[in-house]
């Protein structure tokens, strides 16, 4: 089986995969990291969002074999110790969840967006969360605590 | 999934070999459609060769009236580039349309055009625009290149290296995006470049095609009302659950009078 290596959350981890292992099979199942979650598990939900060397990708479409090398961030790596990252304490501030299992994917897809855009607008925020699906439809909140978290981002560098 | 083998070459060089040695193995570009297709066990490759370490296949490269794309190109690169941006903004605009923010930072160009999907974005660009698409072999036009639904002139074990679009004087894509999957329900591509006025439609037949009459009042004279009153025609287009054949034909109408009004 190949082994792969790779930084997650700035931890060093080797795993032996199968080359059929996805990214968030090794993530939750190898790594016993289950903030990611799987929702559709046919890439239009976005609950398995994490980043790539700092780009947002399902992780569900991904080999793990591909992100060999690769510096990957979950929402486990976000908090630091007890204190939110801006971007979840805005989730929390405007209640941008209903049941919550979208909102890791939601948070994570959301990050990126904030790093190009410290001030996005109602409607660059739905268009970016186009990956992104709420079954609770609770889009009206989550879009008003994107927009709060990245000001939240752009005011904390 | 099935089980495969995984390798990642290098080289174009070795990429082709690993394919011409095993027949039924099969190349991974960004993988954002074969990666579905293979975990709904709707393909059984022996093994994938990935792609994503052949340096040589990524790079944008504009001059001499044409923006050159390597197969391996994300589409978020296409959409962010200054220099497509400025030379051919219709297609930075394509790239930034397709799929979802996470599909864009996975997919390539090459991808999209090798599995020609009927809903594709980038197989309209290609059309319209006149482009080459370079293989590891050959150069095949893009006349000659989407053959029919799913299916190309790359022979197999045939990889893209690159593709060429000739900088148009006016172009512009515009997509009716079906609500949920955000694929082309219909798509037009509209250029006014070395090879004409040309109309490429995408989403709404088996595979992207030309739309002759709408190119010809196009190539008479360009504009809004050269196309206003022309219909096209519903015989052999797509029907399915989110729209009709006949929708689908009003649809190329409308689309290509906004793209040409885009285009100016």
């Amino acid at each position: 089986m190949p082994k792969v290596s790779m930084t997650v959350n700035g931890k060093n981890v080797s795993a032996e995969v199968e080359g059929r292992t996805l990214l968030v099979q090794l993530l939750r199942e190898k790594l016993g990291m289950t903030g990611t979650h799987v929702g559709c598990d046919t890439s239009q939900c976005g609950a398995c969002v994490v980043h790539v060397d700092g780009k947002s990708v399902k992780s569900c479409t991904m080999l793990a074999v591909q992100a060999d090398g690769a510096k990957i961030t979950t929402i486990e790596g976000l908090a630091t110790g007890n204190d939110l990252h801006p971007m979840q304490a805005a989730f929390k501030e405007h209640h941008g969840l209903q049941c919550g299992f979208c909102t890791p994917g939601m948070v994570m897809s959301a990050v990126e967006l904030a790093k190009h855009n410290s001030n996005p607008s109602e409607h660059e925020v739905r268009e970016w969360l186009e990956g992104n699906i709420c079954r609770c439809t609770g889009y009206h909140n989550i879009v008003k605590a994107v927009q709060a978290g990245a000001k939240a981002m752009a005011a904390a560098k | 999934m099935y089980e495969f083998a995984y390798h990642k070459p290098a080289s174009v060089a070795d990429a082709v070999k690993l394919l011409a040695a095993d027949g039924e193995a099969k190349a991974v570009a960004g993988g954002q459609t074969l990666i579905p297709t293979l975990k709904q066990r709707l393909a059984r490759p022996t093994a994938l060769v990935d792609l994503s370490a052949v340096r040589d296949l990524v790079g944008i490269t504009v001059g001499g009236g044409k923006v050159t794309i390597g197969a391996m190109t994300k589409h978020v690169d296409v959409a962010s580039s200054a220099d497509v941006k400025k030379a051919l903004p219709a297609l930075a605009a394509l790239a930034d349309g397709i799929g979802d923010p996470q599909v864009r930072n996975r997919g390539t160009i090459g991808g999209s055009i090798a599995n020609n999907d009927p809903a594709a974005d980038y197989p309209s660009a290609c059309l319209a625009l006149g482009a080459t698409i370079k293989t590891n072999t050959r150069e095949i036009a893009a006349d000659e290149f989407f053959k029919g639904m799913f299916e190309t002139a790359l022979k197999p074990g045939e990889l893209i290296v690159s593709v060429s679009f000739p900088v148009a004087e006016k172009a512009a894509y515009m997509k009716f995006a079906q609500p949920a999957s955000r694929y082309a329900l219909v798509g037009v591509f509209v250029a006014k470049g070395p090879a004409g006025a040309r109309v490429a439609v995408t989403g709404a037949g088996p595979s992207v095609f030309r739309w002759k009459e709408a190119e010809a009042a196009l190539g008479k004279s360009w504009g809004v009302a050269a196309v206003e009153n022309l219909k096209a025609s519903a015989s052999g287009l797509n029907s399915d659950i989110h729209a009709g054949a006949d929708y689908r034909a009003h649809l190329i109408g409308v689309m290509t009078k906004r793209a040409v009004a885009a285009a100016g």
